[in-house]
C-alpha cells in the first residue's frame, strides 16, 4: 500500500516502501526525547539519505530499526507487514543490517571468524574454519571486496575494518544496508571506492540507508533525503529537487552561518616547537618519524591526515602522555619531552581530546566539579588545602551561560548532557583563563552544527588575542577554514606543508592526506622556520 | 501525586537503598519464621531489643565506633576505585601495635593512648599502602593482594602476641596476653555501658575524612583518579601519588579503629581470629554512598541490626549469623543498578510527557 | 627438620602437591571461563565454601556418596545463578557481587550447617562420604611414575582432565568462540546478533560448575567433611592463578601447582617444629610474591620492547 506525506507545497508518493518507521517515540531513563512520532520510509533498491544535526535522532531511529534500542511507541513495518524487532538477531533476520560509527570487531581473530561469528560453519561439535574462508572469499568476489579472511582484523587498515564490517551484514543476506557516518574515517579516494561500491551493492538489487552529516556526499550519492529536527521529521525529498543550502537550512531551521571569518594571521613567537619527534611503538613500528614543526602565537596551524597515521602519537608527545622515543618538544622556550602532563599543564598549554568521554570529563561528576580540573590549583579558588566551592560553582554558571550549554544546573552530572553540550563544557574549561596554547583534537567531530560554529569562533577569537592554536582534525572543510597553515601527516612523517590555505583544494590535499604524492625536503622544511 | 513522584524521581537514590534494606530484613523476616519455632518472639528481639535496656543500647554504639572506622576507611580506599580489602588486616595489626605499645612502652596517661593508636595507625597505614603500592608499580591485582595480606598479617601478629613476644599471660584461663596497663586503655565516658573515649576520636576521624575528601584539593584530586584516572591525569593529577595516599589513609584509618577497639574495650588483647569489622566495612561504605558525614549512620544502623540480632540468638533458637545474609542481600539489591529502575523510568516518561 | 627436608625432595610429596592443587585447580579453570567472556567470578570462595557444604549435608544425611555430590553441584550452581542474577540481570558491579557473595560465604554456611545438624563448628557429626582414591593398575607397578600419578583421588584426576576440555570449549568449539567474542569486544558479538547475555550466562554457569567440583572435593576427598571456612582463601589465591596463567587453562594449571606447592610445604612443616601461625603464613605469601613476579615480567617485556625501539631510532 503506498504511503502518502504531506509536506508545504510537496506531495511525495513512495511506493513499495521496504521498510517504513511510523510515529516512533523514544525517551531515555534520563528523561530525553530523542524520537517524538518520527516517520521515515525507504523504497526498495534505493539510497535514501538520512540527515539532521547530532540531537536530531538519527542514530536512535536506526538503533531502533536494528533493534539495538526499543521504541516507547510507534510500529514498524518491514516489506508491508507489522514486525516488532526486539533483537540485532531479529533484525538480522528480517533482512536488516547495520554498520556502525565504532568498529564492532573482535581484533585478536581473523576476518573469517569477524565475518561468520554468530552463524559459524561446523564440523560435527567443533569449528569448521576452513569453510569460513571458503565463504568469506566466495563473498569478496561477489561484491568485488580485496580482502584475506585469514588476516588478523587487530592489524588491518581503517579502510579495510570497514569492509569487513559491511562484509559482515551482507553474509547475513542483509536487503537494507544501514551505514551510519561511513565515510567520517575515510579518505576522499577511500570514499570515492566505498561509494562505487554502494551502487555495486544497489544493482545487487540492495537498499541503502545512508546516515551522514557530509552533505555534498549525501548529494552526490543518494537518490532521496529525510531530513530530522529535534526528534522529528522535517521533510523527505527528492535530492534532484532541493539543493544543498536548503536542505542545511532544514536541518537547523535557519540560514545557518557555516563560514567563520577569518582575517590574515599575524604570527608572534614561537610557542611551539617540535624537533624530530619520533615514536616508536611495541610493534617496532614508527608511529611518527621524524616530525619537525613550530607554532607560532597568533596562528592556527592545522594538522590533517586519514586516521592511523600518527595524529594520535604525536598528539600524545605533546601533551605529555607519552615520552618520544627521540626529539624533543620545546613549549614556550621549556622542553616537555618526557615530564609528563602536568609539565605541558602548567605552561598554560590548554587541551582538547579527541577521546571527549575517556580522557576530556569524568562523567558522573558535576559540571562544576569538571571545569575545576584546569583551575584548581590557582590561588583564587584556593585557601592553603581548601577549595572554594562557592567561586568554582560561579565560574561554572558563568561558563555555562557563555557557551549556552544546555543543562540543569552546575550541578548536573555530564553524563546527562548531549554530545555537543559536552564538548561545549570541556571547550570552556580549557579555554578559561586565555590559554597561550590550544592543542585541539578533532574539536567537532560528531556534534551539531550549532555548537561546532560556537568553538570555531572561539578559537579564531583566540588566536586573535595571541594564542597558537594547533588544529589536528581529519575534516577537510573544518581544518581549511580554520587553519593558517597545513601540515599533511602520512606514515607518520610530513608530507606537505602548506604556508597558505587560501588557495588550496579538498582532492589535492587528499593527495597528500594518501601518501600519492609528497613535498620535497625543502617544501616541508619551511615549516621548520614558518 | 505529582509532588511525590517529582519528589522521587530527585531522591531515588535514597528510595533504593531503603527499597534495598528492606528487602534484606524482610527476607530475614521470611527466614526465621520458616525455622523458628517462636518467630513472632524472635523478630520481636531482632528490632526491640537493642532498646530493651541501657545496656543493649550502650553496646549499638559501642559496636557502631570500629563500624564507623571500617566504613571510613574502606570509602577512602575505594574512593580511588581501588578494591582494597586490606581493612580487615590493617584492623587486626593496628590492635595488636596498639596492644604491643601499651605493654612495652610505659608512658604517663594521655601519652601512652596516644602514642599506641598512632603507632596502631601507622601499621595499618603500611598493611593498605602495600597493596596499594604493588598495584601502581606493578599493576598487580590490589583485590587479591589485599585478601592475601590480611591473612598474612593476622598469623604475623597473632605469632607475635600470642607466641614470640612472651606477652601471653600463663595464669590466664584463655589465650590472651597479659593486661594492658591502666594508663593505656581509654576510659569509660558513660555510665552503665561500655562506651570508651574512642567515641570522640571516631567524631574526630569523621570530621577530618570529611573535610578532607569533600573540601580539601587532595580530595577533589582522589574523586577524579577514582572516577576517570586518564582525565585526572590529562588534567595534571600525579595519579599514582593520589592512589597512594589514598590506600595509605585508608589503612591509617583501619589501624586505629583496631587500637581504639583494642584499647577501649578490652583488658587484654585477646583476637584468636579476625574480629571481621574490615569486611562490615564494606556494607557500611556502601550504605553511605561514598559520603563520609553518613558513615557514622550507615554504622549505627548496622550495629544496630546486629545488637538485635544478638539478642535474638541469645534467647531465641535462630543464630545470629543471619545477619551475614542480610547484610549480602543489600549489598547486592543496593548496587543493582536495575533494580527499580523500571519502575523510575515509567515515572520519567510520565513527567517528561507531561511538560511537553 | 631434617624430617621435613627428605620429605620435601621425595616422590611422596610430590604425589601430595598434585592432591592439595585439586581444589585450587578446579577453581583457577572456573576463573578462566569466566574472564573470557567478560564475567569476572569473584565469588569462587563463597561458592566453594557452599559446594563444599552441600556436599558434606548430603551425604551424611542420606548416606549416598552420589547425592552429596549433586547436593554440592547444585548449592555451588545456585551461588552462581544469583551472581548471575545480580550482575547480568540487575546489572550490579560484578565485582562488588562478588564481595557481598563473599561476605555471605562465610556467615551463610555457618548458619545452615547450625540449622540443620545443630553444630556451628564441623559435620563430624553426621556420617560424610567421600570419593575413593584410584590405583591405576599398570601404572602403579611403574617405580617413580606410580608413586606420582597413581592413588590419587579421582577429584584429582578429574580436575586434570578438565584443563583439557575446557582448552578445548574455549578454543575449538563455537560456544568457546562466541564466549571469547563478548569478553574481548562485547559489541561486535551484539552487531551479528548473538545474545550477549546468554553466553555470560553460559560463561558464569560453567565457571561455577568448575568451582563447584572444587568445593565438593574440600569436603568429600581432601577432607571428610566440612569445617567452618575450611576454604580458607582459596578461592582468592584462584583469582590470582588464573592471571598468572594469562586466562589460558594450561597457564592456569601450572599457576595452581605453583600454589599447591606452597600449600604443601606449608602442611609438610606444620608437622616439623616450625610455629604454626608463621607455616600457615605461607601460601598467602606465596600467592603474593608470585603475582608480583608476573606483573614485574610483564611490565619488564613491555619496558625492554620501549627500549630497543627507542635504540633503533
Amino acid at each position: 500500500m503506498p504511503a502518502f506525506s504531506y509536506f508545504p507545497g510537496r506531495v511525495v508518493i513512495c511506493l513499495d516502501p521496504i521498510v517504513e518507521m511510523q510515529k516512533i517515540m523514544k525517551v531515555y531513563p534520563n528523561g530525553i526525547v530523542a524520537n517524538n512520532g518520527v516517520d521515515f520510509s525507504v523504497t526498495s533498491g534505493e539510497i535514501h539519505a538520512l540527515v539532521g544535526e547530532n540531537g536530531a535522532g538519527k542514530t536512535t531511529l536506526m538503533k531502533i530499526l536494528f533493534g539495538i534500542e526499543q521504541p516507547t511507541g510507534g510500529a514498524i513495518r518491514v516489506g508491508g507487514d507489522e514486525v516488532k524487532i526486539h533483537s540485532v538477531a531479529e533484525a538480522l533476520q528480517l533482512g536488516l543490517g547495520m554498520v556502525q560509527q565504532h568498529f564492532m570487531l573482535v581484533p585478536s581473530m581473523t576476518v573469517a571468524e569477524n565475518i561468520v561469528l554468530g552463524t559459524e560453519p561446523m564440523k560435527g561439535l567443533l569449528l569448521d574454519k576452513d569453510e569460513a574462508v571458503r565463504v568469506t572469499q566466495a563473498l569478496c568476489e561477489k561484491y568485488s571486496f580485496a580482502i584475506d579472511g585469514r588476516s588478523r582484523v587487530g592489524d588491518l587498515p581503517v579502510g579495510d575494518k570497514q569492509k569487513v564490517e559491511i562484509l559482515k551484514v551482507l553474509f547475513r543476506r542483509a536487503k537494507v544496508l544501514i551505514l551510519d557516518e561511513p565515510t567520517a574515517v575515510l579518505t576522499p579516494q577511500e570514499t570515492e571506492e566505498l561509494f562505487r561500491q554502494m551502487v555495486i551493492l544497489k544493482e545487487q538489487g540492495h537498499t541503502i540507508v545512508f546516515i551522514s552529516h557530509k552533505l555534498r556526499e549525501v548529494h552526490a550519492l543518494c537518490d532521496r533525503v529525510t531530513i530530522m529536527r529535534k526528534a522529528r521529521t522535517v521533510g523527505v525529498y527528492r535530492l534532484a529537487d532541493i539543493s544543498i543550502d536548503q536542505i542545511s537550512e532544514r536541518m537547523m531551521g535557519r540560514q545557518a552561518a557555516l563560514e567563520v571569518h577569518r582575517t590574515p594571521a599575524k604570527p608572534g613567537h614561537i610557542r611551539l616547537a617540535a624537533d624530530n619527534l619520533t615514536c616508536v611503538s611495541g610493534e617496532h613500528k614508527k608511529m611518527v618519524d621524524g616530525v619537525s614543526f613550530v607554532l607560532r602565537s597568533g596562528e592556527i596551524l592545522g594538522v590533517v591526515g586519514v586516521e592511523g597515521n600518527g595524529q594520535k602519537e604525536l598528539v600524545d608527545m605533546l601533551t605529555g602522555e607519552t615520552d618520544p622515543s627521540a626529539g624533543t618538544v620545546t613549549i614556550a622556550g621549556i622542553n616537555t619531552a618526557g615530564k609528563g602532563p602536568r609539565s605541558v599543564r602548567d605552561l598554560a598549554a590548554a587541551y582538547i581530546p579527541q577521546e571527549r568521554m575517556e580522557v576530556g570529563i569524568a562523567q558522573d561528576c558535576s559540571i562544576t566539579e569538571n571545569i575545576a580540573s584546569y583551575i584548581y590549583r590557582k590561588p583564587e579558588y584556593r585557601s592553603g588545602p581548601l577549595l572554594n566551592w562557592r567561586k568554582l560553582a560561579a565560574t561554572a554558571r558563568r561558563m555555562i551561560a557563555d557557551y549556552q550549554v544546555k543543562a540543569g544546573s552546575e550541578e548536573t552530572a555530564v553524563r546527562m548532557l548531549s554530545g555537543g553540550n559536552i564538548q561545549k563544557v570541556i571547550v570552556a574549561r580549557e579555554f578559561e583563563g586565555n590559554p597561550g596554547l590550544i592543542i585541539a583534537d578533532q574539536p567537532t567531530r560528531g556534534i551539531d552544527v550549532g555548537a561546532a560554529n560556537l568553538i570555531h569562533n572561539k578559537l579564531v577569537e583566540l588566536r586573535d588575542a595571541g594564542a597558537a592554536v594547533l588544529l589536528v582534525t581529519s575534516d577537510l572543510a573544518e581544518v581549511m577554514t580554520l587553519s593558517d597553515s597545513i601540515i599533511v601527516l602520512f606514515g607518520g612523517r610530513i608530507s606537505a606543508y602548506f604556508p597558505d590555505t587560501a588557495e588550496l583544494q579538498e582532492n589535492e590535499l587528499g593527495l597528500y592526506m594518501l601518501g600519492v604524492r609528497t613535498m620535497s625536503e625543502e617544501e616541508i622544511g619551511r615549516c621548520r622556520h614558518a | 501525586m505529582h509532588k511525590a513522584r517529582s519528589w522521587l524521581t530527585k531522591n531515588f537514590t535514597v528510595v533504593r537503598l531503603a527499597a534495598a534494606v528492606l528487602i534484606g530484613v524482610l527476607f530475614a523476616m521470611a527466614v526465621i519464621t520458616l525455622i523458628s519455632d517462636d518467630p513472632a518472639a524472635a523478630i520481636s528481639k531482632l528490632f526491640t531489643g537493642p532498646l530493651q535496656s541501657k545496656r543493649r543500647f550502650g553496646n549499638v554504639i559501642e559496636l557502631m565506633i570500629p563500624l564507623t572506622f571500617a566504613g571510613l576507611s574502606i570509602t577512602v580506599m575505594f574512593a580511588a576505585n581501588q578494591f582494597n580489602m586490606g581493612a580487615e588486616g590493617a584492623f587486626y595489626a593496628g590492635g595488636a601495635v596498639a596492644a604491643l605499645v601499651a605493654l612495652n612502652m610505659p608512658l604517663p596517661a594521655f601519652a601512652h593512648p596516644a602514642a599506641a593508636i598512632l603507632a596502631g595507625g601507622l601499621i595499618g597505614g603500611v598493611t593498605c599502602l602495600t597493596a596499594g603500592a604493588l598495584k601502581v608499580k606493578w599493576g598487580t591485582s590490589e583485590l587479591v593482594t589485599s585478601l592475601m595480606l590480611n591473612y598474612v598479617m593476622y598469623y604475623l601478629f597473632k605469632y607475635i602476641l600470642f607466641t614470640g613476644s612472651g606477652l601471653k599471660d600463663p595464669d590466664c584461663g584463655y589465650v590472651a596476653t597479659y593486661k594492658l596497663p591502666g594508663t593505656a586503655v581509654l576510659p569509660r565516658i558513660i555510665q552503665g555501658t561500655r562506651i570508651h573515649a574512642g567515641l570522640i576520636v571516631t567524631a574526630l576521624a569523621v570530621a577530618l575524612i570529611y573535610v578532607y575528601m569533600k573540601h580539601t584539593k587532595w580530595g577533589y584530586e582522589l574523586k577524579l583518579t577514582g572516577e576517570n584516572q586518564k582525565f585526572a591525569r590529562y588534567s595534571g593529577i600525579g595519579v599514582g601519588g593520589v592512589i597512594l595516599a589514598s590506600q595509605f589513609i585508608g589503612g591509617v584509618i583501619g589501624g586505629t579503629g583496631g587500637a581504639v577497639q583494642v584499647l577501649g574495650m578490652y583488658e587484654r588483647f585477646q583476637w584468636v581470629s579476625l574480629p571481621g569489622y574490615g569486611f562490615d566495612g564494606v556494607i557500611v561504605a556502601i550504605l553511605a554512598r561514598k559520603n563520609p558525614l553518613f558513615v557514622p549512620v550507615a554504622a549505627f544502623f548496622l550495629a544496630y541490626l546486629r545488637i538485635g540480632s544478638d539478642a535474638m540468638s541469645s534467647s531465641t533458637d535462630v543464630t545470629n549469623e543471619i545477619i551475614s545474609i542480610i547484610q549480602s542481600i543489600i549489598i547486592l539489591f543496593v548496587s543493582a543498578k536495575v533494580f527499580l529502575e523500571a519502575y523510575r523510568q515509567r515515572m520519567v516518561v510520565k513527567e517528561a510527557v507531561e511538560h511537553e | 627438620m631434617n624430617e621435613a627436608m627428605s620429605y620435601i625432595f621425595s616422590f611422596g610429596f610430590i604425589h601430595s602437591i598434585l592432591r592439595v592443587t585439586t581444589p585450587i585447580l578446579f577453581a583457577t579453570l572456573g576463573s578462566v571461563v569466566a574472564e573470557r567472556a567478560g564475567t569476572a567470578n569473584i565469588a569462587l570462595e563463597a561458592i566453594m565454601l557452599f559446594s563444599a557444604l552441600g556436599g558434606a549435608l548430603g551425604s551424611g544425611l542420606t548416606g549416598s556418596l552420589w547425592i552429596g555430590f549433586l547436593l554440592a553441584l547444585a548449592s555451588g550452581l545456585l551461588i552462581t545463578a544469583i551472581l548471575g542474577v545480580f550482575a547480568l540481570r540487575l546489572k550490579a558491579d560484578i565485582i562488588l557481587s562478588g564481595i557481598a557473595l563473599n561476605l555471605l560465604g562465610t556467615g551463610g554456611t555457618v548458619f545452615i550447617m547450625y540449622t540443620i545438624i545443630q553444630d556451628k563448628g564441623n559435620t563430624s557429626s553426621i556420617a560424610t562420604q567421600v570419593f575413593p582414591n584410584w590405583s591405576i593398575p599398570v601404572l602403579d607397578g611403574i617405580p617413580v611414575l606410580g608413586d606420582i600419578l597413581s592413588g590419587h583421588n579421582a577429584l584429582t584426576y578429574l580436575a586434570f582432565l578438565m584443563v583439557f576440555l575446557v582448552w578445548g570449549l574455549l578454543f575449538k568449539t563455537r560456544l568457546g568462540l562466541r564466549i571469547r567474542s563478548v569478553g574481548e569486544n562485547l559489541h561486535a558479538a551484539e552487531s551479528v546478533g548473538i545474545h550477549v547475555q546468554r553466553i555470560q550466562w553460559l560463561a558464569l554457569l560453567i565457571s561455577g560448575f568448575l568451582t563447584s567440583l572444587g568445593g565438593a572435593f574440600m569436603s568429600m576427598g581432601y577432607m571428610n567433611g566440612f569445617g567452618q571456612n575450611m576454604v580458607s582463601g582459596r578461592g582468592f589465591i584462584a583469582l590470582a592463578a588464573a592471571s598468572m596463567g594469562q586466562l589460558h587453562p594450561v597457564g592456569g594449571m601450572l599457576a595452581a601447582l605453583i600454589f599447591g606447592t606452597a600449600d604443601a610445604v606449608s602442611n609438610v612443616l606444620a608437622a616439623a617444629r616450625i610455629p604454626d601461625e608463621i607455616v600457615k603464613m605461607i601460601p598467602y605469601v606465596a600467592t603474593i610474591i608470585g603475582l608480583v613476579a608476573f606483573s614485574i615480567l610483564t611490565r619488564h617485556k613491555e619496558q625492554r620492547r620501549r627500549q630497543v625501539t627507542k635504540a633503533e631510532s
